[in-house]
This record gives structure tokens, sequence and C-alpha cells, in this order.
């Protein structure tokens, strides 16, 4: 498969690289980049674990062709940490345990950081409706809905 | 504040604390790294070759072309395995890739290793099989049929096992009786839909002969011994690594064949390999809940007392015995403990049928019968003008406690656990005054802490586990316990802080390297807490007592004469400051002396009173405490649509003690929750053999949209053998799921539904009938009065 060089900016750093015009965002990802965050828990579209942000937007990387991102601004579940620490929804997700075996958490959290730029004080409603395309197996949401709220308290 | 004052004030209880898990910052953070994200520098990438038939006769494996394709590095088969396996030692009948015969449709039958996916997928294309047809049984009616052709050699009828029980008196129960109901229930096969995908590292190093193998598994043990039994090699040869793991839920409680596989592609090509499996393969090797038939007849007294229960289960077991008799003896063992009965029968069998093969899926073997069970009990209470808690409290059982089936129950929670869930759901004022199409439904449940006897039988302790105390004066516990995502590092931290009244930050984990770490039978059955918790128990009080020990000698006093206080011990009656006491670090430097590095044991075993009776059979359903769980669930149901909505649930969890009041919480909400996925839109479905729901879409596992507030309380009934009193967690609420909701959906509608999943489909249908059924009655009474 051809090549071509791909310009574009990951969590902040802009990169070029020579990728494979069929590899998907979540390869490139985890695989050039070496950001293993981003998950893929299905064969395309089902699960949400691939959850990343583009330009600010949720995207799902398993159905994204990396070529498409020319330009684009990518964010990963790595671009939440602030000065190393855990971001505001990182510290929710732990501490009200929005996570147990932690697998959709990246694409979880990544969903609702979209949601939180768009919507600041979301209704239980919003939350469930941002987070909808994200399957978690462990919890049931209850404390992933618990966790967003605090989330958005905390900001306010 | 004294330095050493704040230390000891800090160093507050660690048992009882909702704790957030000590491994949650990585996995927040995205810093976790699970086995695919392992770094490994140019892997060969393995890939398998399935049966596109569901049985049939392997007459030839064609694969010359592959081998001789450039970048092809190790191509193998059936042939290049030394055993079968399978994790119960008396029924090994599968070979990591089939030999001889093919049973399901997907069966993998060849690997191949190469040196990117490409090359490994272009290698699998040019494989050819030649495989001979035999007939294919998709229904466990049809494979028991009388000209049925058997799956398996010296398995009769497909029947791999049939269990025959009986408990008291049933034929003088049910002639007691003042009312027998007798239903028939069927269950959708389920899976467990964990998110991470398959798969597995191995690496070989020819030289040496060493295999080092990563891998998604709950039982890391029983993996590395069944690579050593497939591969024929030394034990000590191989070292396994479990690293994060993405959910299990039972799916990975038995070794799979992905795991053998690549560990026999890295010796065959001998390098490092990694085998990562599809989604839709990973429904292939689901292993999840069988498709299931319950017959149930139960006999009650006019009051409500359980005299009599006949039980038959049929399960579609799939092509292999994978845990299969353990699950057909479950669905007996568990009807017990919950309730007195007066006596139970059971009859339970086990078929072989052309579909993959089943296993373990939360709440093993016992939650078709309890869905059952506790529709027909709420059947029957109505009939005798029961309210549906009076009939369950009719029937309480008083710890301790013998069953009829001599299992033990020494600590039970129950009745709180209804007095909760009736006042929380406020069912005196609410049941029965909703509208129509609105309703509330009440189930009980139950499950064990841990088999009380492992799989694997060996006169060794049910867990140990090791502590490290050095220089550092920090404690490292070295447990083979799977942490999948329950939070067992966490707990057997906040165990260990506990006894040695230390701030959880001086201790780490270091779990589940067979290199390290004391082996460990995994992490299913609810085990791990009880029995890995009271494993850490002792070894924590055994390093305290050497910690008192040396600081008594330092201090030139007894050991009776030392109150510990964790990060200082001072001598009895002195203050925390007093020069006659000794700072955490002074005391470890005390400790080392003459002997070094300090290593600690602390291991447990149930008592033998626990270990169940002495009938074929009897180890399946024992267990050293058995957890209880109410739960009130409310729905509305669309009677145009057939959609059940779940609306709230409120769950009352006899957990023993909570340990870890937060990870209980989020166990309970999920394993409530995912009942409540079998019971309203997870089913697998096959066409032929070929799986029609391979997939997240088709397999609806409930989204956050569907999915309900779940209210939870726990009751400490402070079990007499767990570790601080407590219990399992989790299991114990799945089982009430399912009934509680169609009991509610009865409340709201009348309508009984006897088929599993409640899918908008199967309601409309029944609702169908029911309406068709009143009109014949409306129409056969009008022309009886007529007459």
């Amino acid at each position: 498969m051809s090549k071509h060089l791909l310009a574009l900016n990951v969590n902040g750093q802009p990169r070029e690289d020579a990728v494979a015009d069929g590899l998907l965002l979540v390869d490139y990802l985890r695989e050039v980049t070496g950001l293993t965050g981003t998950k893929q828990g299905c064969d395309g579209g089902e699960c949400g674990a691939c959850t990343v942000l583009i330009d600010g937007a949720p995207h799902l990387a398993c159905l994204t062709l990396a070529a498409t991102c020319e330009g684009r601004h990518i964010e990963t579940i790595e671009a939440l940490t602030v000065e190393g620490r855990m971001g505001r929804l990182q510290q929710a997700f732990h501490e009200h345990l929005g996570t147990q075996c932690g697998f959709c958490t990246p694409g979880m959290i990544i969903a609702a950081e979209a949601l939180l730029r768009r919507e600041p004080k979301p209704s239980e409603a919003q939350i469930r409706d941002a987070l909808s395309g994200n399957l978690c197996r462990c919890t049931g949401y209850v404390k992933i809905i618990e966790s967003v709220q605090a989330a958005a308290q905390q900001h306010g | 504040m004294d330095k050493r004052v704040q230390a000891v004030l800090e160093a507050q209880h660690s048992v009882g604390e909702r704790t957030p898990l000590i491994d949650g910052i990585e996995k927040v953070t995205g810093r976790a790294r699970y086995t695919a994200d392992l770094p490994l520098r140019q892997p060969l990438i393995g890939r398998m070759l399935r049966s596109p038939v569901a049985h049939g006769l392997i007459r030839a494996i064609h694969t010359e072309r592959a081998r001789a394709l450039p970048g092809v590095r190790a191509v193998i088969t059936g042939a290049d395995f030394a055993a079968p396996y399978g994790v119960i030692p008396i029924a090994q009948n599968e070979w990591p890739l089939a030999r001889d015969k093919v049973r399901y449709r997907g069966e993998p039958i060849v690997a191949v290793a190469a040196v990117d996916e490409a090359t490994a997928l272009a290698a699998l294309a040019l494989i050819a099989l030649d495989i001979e047809r035999l007939p294919a049984y998709f229904s466990a009616a049809d494979a028991r049929a009388p000209d049925a052709v058997d799956l398996h050699a010296k398995k009769p009828g497909n029947l791999e096992r049939e269990v025959d029980q009986l408990f008291g008196d049933a034929d003088a129960g049910f002639a007691a009786a003042d009312l027998v109901l007798e239903q028939n229930f069927h269950y959708a096969e389920v899976a467990h839909g964990q998110i991470e995908l398959n798969t597995a590292i191995a690496e070989f190093e020819p030289e040496t002969g060493r295999l080092t193998t990563h891998s998604v598994t709950q039982v890391p043990y029983y993996l590395h011994l069944t690579l050593a039994q497939c591969l024929a090699m030394d034990a000590s040869n191989i070292r396994v690594i479990k690293p994060f793991v993405g959910g299990g839920f039972g799916h990975r409680v038995e070794p799979l064949n992905f795991e053998i596989v690549t560990a026999a592609l890295a010796r065959a090509a001998g390098g490092t390999v990694k085998l990562e499996v599809t989604r839709e393969e990973g429904f292939l090797t689901h292993r999840g809940r069988p498709e299931t038939d319950v017959r149930m007849k139960i006999g009650m007294s006019k009051r409500g007392e359980l005299l009599a229960v006949d039980c038959e289960v049929t399960q579609r077991g799939g092509a292999y015995a994978g845990y299969g008799l353990v699950t057909i003896l479950y669905a007996g063992a568990l009807l017990h403990a919950l309730y007195k009965m007066g006596a139970v029968r059971y009859h339970g069998l086990r078929v072989y049928s052309n579909t993959p093969p089943c296993g373990a899926m939360r709440g093993h073997g016992a939650v078709d019968v309890r869905h059952a069970f506790e529709s027909v009990l709420d059947a029957m209470a109505e009939q005798l003008g029961l309210d549906a808690f009076a009939v369950r409290r009719a029937n309480l059982l008083v710890p301790p406690e013998r069953t009829l089936n001599d299992l033990q129950v020494n600590s039970y929670g129950l009745p709180a656990c209804l007095d909760w869930v009736e006042k929380a759901s406020g069912w005196r004022e609410r049941h029965g005054k909703m509208p129509r199409g609105r309703g509330l439904g009440l189930a009980c449940s139950h499950y064990v802490s841990g088999s009380a006897k492992p799989v694997h039988w060996s006169g060794e302790p049910h867990a140990v586990i090791q502590l490290k105390l050095d220089f550092d004066c920090g404690i490292t516990i070295l447990t083979g316990a799977s942490d999948i995502g329950q939070g067992s590092s966490t707990l057997l931290t906040q165990v260990v802080a506990e006894v040695l009244s230390l701030p959880m930050g001086r201790i780490r984990v270091v779990a589940t390297d067979s290199a390290l770490t004391p082996k460990d039978n995994g992490s299913y059955s609810s085990r791990v807490s009880f029995m890995v918790g009271n494993a850490a128990l002792r070894a924590a009080q055994n390093l305290l007592a050497l910690l008192i020990a040396a600081a008594a000698k330092k201090l030139g006093v007894s050991a009776e004469q030392i109150e510990w206080l964790g990060e200082r011990c001072v001598v009895m009656g002195g203050s925390l400051d007093s020069e006659k006491g000794l700072d955490f670090a002074a005391v470890v430097e005390a400790a080392l002396v003459d002997t070094g590095s300090l290593m600690v044991k602390g291991s447990w075993s149930t008592p033998i009173e626990t270990q169940g009776g002495k009938f074929r059979g009897a180890a399946v359903g024992s267990t050293a405490g058995f957890s209880y769980a109410a739960q009130v669930i409310e729905v509305s149901v669309d009677e145009d649509t057939g959609v059940v909505t779940v609306e709230q649930v409120w769950v009352a969890h006899d957990c023993g003690r909570a340990i870890n009041p937060l990870a209980v919480e989020g166990q309970i909400q999920g394993a409530v929750w995912m009942g409540l996925g079998q019971a309203l839109s997870e089913e697998t479905q096959y066409f032929e053999g070929l799986p029609l729901r391979a997939n997240f879409l088709d397999y609806r596992i409930p989204t956050i949209v569907e999915s309900p507030p779940i209210a939870v309380h726990l009751v400490e009934s402070i079990d007499p053998l767990g570790p601080f009193g407590a219990k399992e967690a989790s299991e114990g609420s799945l089982h009430g799921a399912p009934p509680a909701l169609t009991n509610a959906i009865c409340a709201a509608l009348g309508l009984r539904l006897s088929e599993l999943p409640a899918s908008p489909d199967r309601v409309l249908d029944a609702l169908v009938a029911l309406k068709r059924k009143q009109r014949q009655q409306q129409r056969k009474q009008a022309s009886t009065e007529g007459d």
C-alpha cells in the first residue's frame, strides 16, 4: 500500500509521519505515536473505546483513516492530564469509581470531555446522550454518570 | 502537632473506607498497559483459520502454499500439540486447533505467524481445508434425538453429564402441598462481552527453551498448567504474566485456544508472536451462559412454606466440555441455601451441540434457575393471596444452618435485605396501586464466596500470599490473584494496611507473574475477597508478630507490652512521643538484624465442614460463605411496542462486611445491570451454527441511555469465616435482577414471561397470546352463561 506524508497535531505536538493510505487513526495513534491509551474493543464502530477528539469533536478512531486527519488537531486521553496530574474528569472517574477494569475509560472520558467543553453544566439526560456510543461492561454506568457530574461541579 | 503523633493519626482504618482503586490513576490517564499495549520490537503477527462447517471430519489440511509464502515464519495445526485441554481435569476434550474433527463453525484449525498482518492473512487464504461434513445439531433437543451422530466418542446421546439428585421426600412434600405449580422456561444463550479484545503475546527463546506468555486471562495459573500440558513443556520453563485486564466476567476463567496457539506459534517460529483476535472471534470463543430450558415445579403450603421443589434443567453446552459439568451441577446445588425447603428433586442434562462451547459466566450455573424459581414463587404467592415479601419471609433460614444438600450457611443477611428494599421502594404504598403499564417486582438471590473445593484439588491451601519487607520500609504484597477490574489488589492492600495500622501508601502490590508471585487459582466464583483476603489477613498478622517481637527486643520489654500503632509503637501506657517507643523505620531496622530482607507468608483453606457432602458432585455449590441479596425493580412497559424500560432498581446485598464500600457498590451495580442485560436484550443467535450477532451492534448490551439508576444498600452480617467478616459482593445480586424484572412486568400488565430476554418482540407476542387467551375465556364464559 502506498504511503504519504501526514502532517497533523497530536496532543499539542506537531508531527509528520509517513503513513499508509489505509492506516486507521487508531492504529496510527497506538502503533506509530505509541499512544496506547486509546483502545480498540470491537471490529469497527461498535463500542466507543477508541473515541478521540478531532478538532475538539469526538470521533471514533477505528472508523477514521489517519490520512484524513491532515492538518487536524487530535487529542487523546493522554492529553487530558494537566502538568502531569489527572485532569478534572480523570480525577472524578478515579475518585468516584467511574472506572473498574478501565478499558472503556479513555474513550468514555474523552466523550465526556467533549460534552463538558460544549456544555459545562450538563443535565443527566445530556450526559446519557453524550456517552450513548460508549459501552462499559463493568459499572452499569451509574458511577460513570456520577463521575461526570462530579467533574462538572468541580469546574463550576 | 508532633510528626509522630500525626503519622499515627493518619494511619486510620483502611477496612471499611471508600477507597479508590490503587491502580485507578493508571486507568484514567491511559497509562495502564493491557496486553495489546505492551511495547514489543517487531513481533510476528499470529492469525487463525477457522472452520467453515459446524460438524465434520478433517480429511486433509493443505498448508504447503502458505508455508512457502515469503514472510511466513510458522504454520501449525492440531498435530503440533501434545495433549488436549479443558479446565476440568476429568473433562479435557478440546484441542487448541481442531484435530481429526471440527465441532462448531468457527473452530480454529490452522494458525500462522508472519512478519505482518497482511502476510498472515495472505497465508491463511492459501490454506485449503478438506472437511467431510457430518450432521450438525444446534439445539439440545436435536443433539439428543435418537438418531443423532455423537460429537464425542464415549459420550452417547451427546450427553456430557446427567445429574439426578433427591434430597428429602419430594413426593410427600407435593402431596402435603396446598398449591402445586409447574412452569416451563426458556433462556437464550448470553455472552460476557468484556470490552477488551482477546490478545496474547508469547516470547519463546529457542536457546533456553523458555516461554513467556502475557495474556488477558483471569486464571494465569490454569493457563500455565495448560501451556505445559499442551506444549509438553516443563512448567518451570514457562512464565505467565497477566497485565491489566479489560474485564472478564467468566469469559477468561479457563484457558482459551488463542492463548495456547500463540505460545505454540512462538515456539514454532522461535520468536515473539502477538495474536489479537477480533470481536467476532471473541464471540466464537465466548464460553457464555448456555441456552437453557427449565421446568420448575413447586409445592407450597397455604402459608407460603416451600414443601417440595422439582426442577429439570437442560443446557445446550456447545461443542466441548469446558466448565460444563460444573455448570449443570451449580444449577441444582443453588436451588438450596437461599430459602428453607422441604425437599428438592433435581434433574440436570448437559448436552453437546455444534455451537461454540459455553462456560462460566458471572453467576455461574444458577442464574436461569433462579429466574424460574422466583417467577413460580411469585405466581404462587399471587394465587394464594400472599404478598411477595411474605412468601419469602415464610421460608427464611436461621444460621448456622446445614442445607438438605450439605451446604453450610454461617451468616444470613437476607431478612435485613428484604426489609430495606421493601421500605426504599415504597412497596407497601405503591405495589398494586400503580397505573397499568407500570409495576414493581421483587426477587431474592444468593451466591458462593468461592468454591470450597478448587478445580485442581492438590491439597495445597486455597490461597497463599507473601509479604516482602526490606530496608526501604515498604511492604510489597506478592499475590497471584488476578485483578480484572473488580479491585482485588486494592482490597488486599486495605486488609494488610488494616492489620498493620499502616497507611496504604506504604504498601505496593506485585501481582500475577508466575516468576514472582505465589500460585493462585484465579479470579472466579467470587473467591478472591474471601480466600485471598483471608490469606492476606494471616500474612499481615504474621508480619505484625515479627515486627512486634523485634520492637520488644529493641525496647527491652515483652511483646505483650508493645502497643502497636503502625507508624509508631510504644510501650503500653506510654505516650505516642515518649522515648520508650520506636518509629516504623526503627522497628524495621530492628526486624532485619541478622535476617535481612523479610518474606512472610499467609495462607488460608476452607474448613472441612464447608466443603459439602459426600454424594457425587457435592463439591459444587459448597462454599465457606454465601452472600444474599434482595432487589425491587420498577418498570414501565409500552403495550404498543413491547418496550420494557427499567425506571429504578433498589438492591440490598449482604456482603458480610464491606471492606471497600465504594468498590462493593460498583460491583453490585455492575452485576445487577449485567443481569438486566440478559433479561432485557442480550442473546446470541445462530443460523446453522453461524453466529448472527457476533458484534456489539447485534448483541445488545444496554447502553447508558437505557440503564437505570441502581440504589445500593449494604447489609453487613459479619460472616464468621470471612476476612473481617466479608463475603461475596456482586454475583449474588446478578441472579435476582432477571426475575425481579419479569415479576415487575407481571405487576405492570399481568403478563408472566417464560422466556428471556424480554425483548420487544417477545413481550408483544406474549401480550397478544395473553389477550387471545383472555378473549377465549370471555367467549367461553359468555357461551356458558348463554346456555
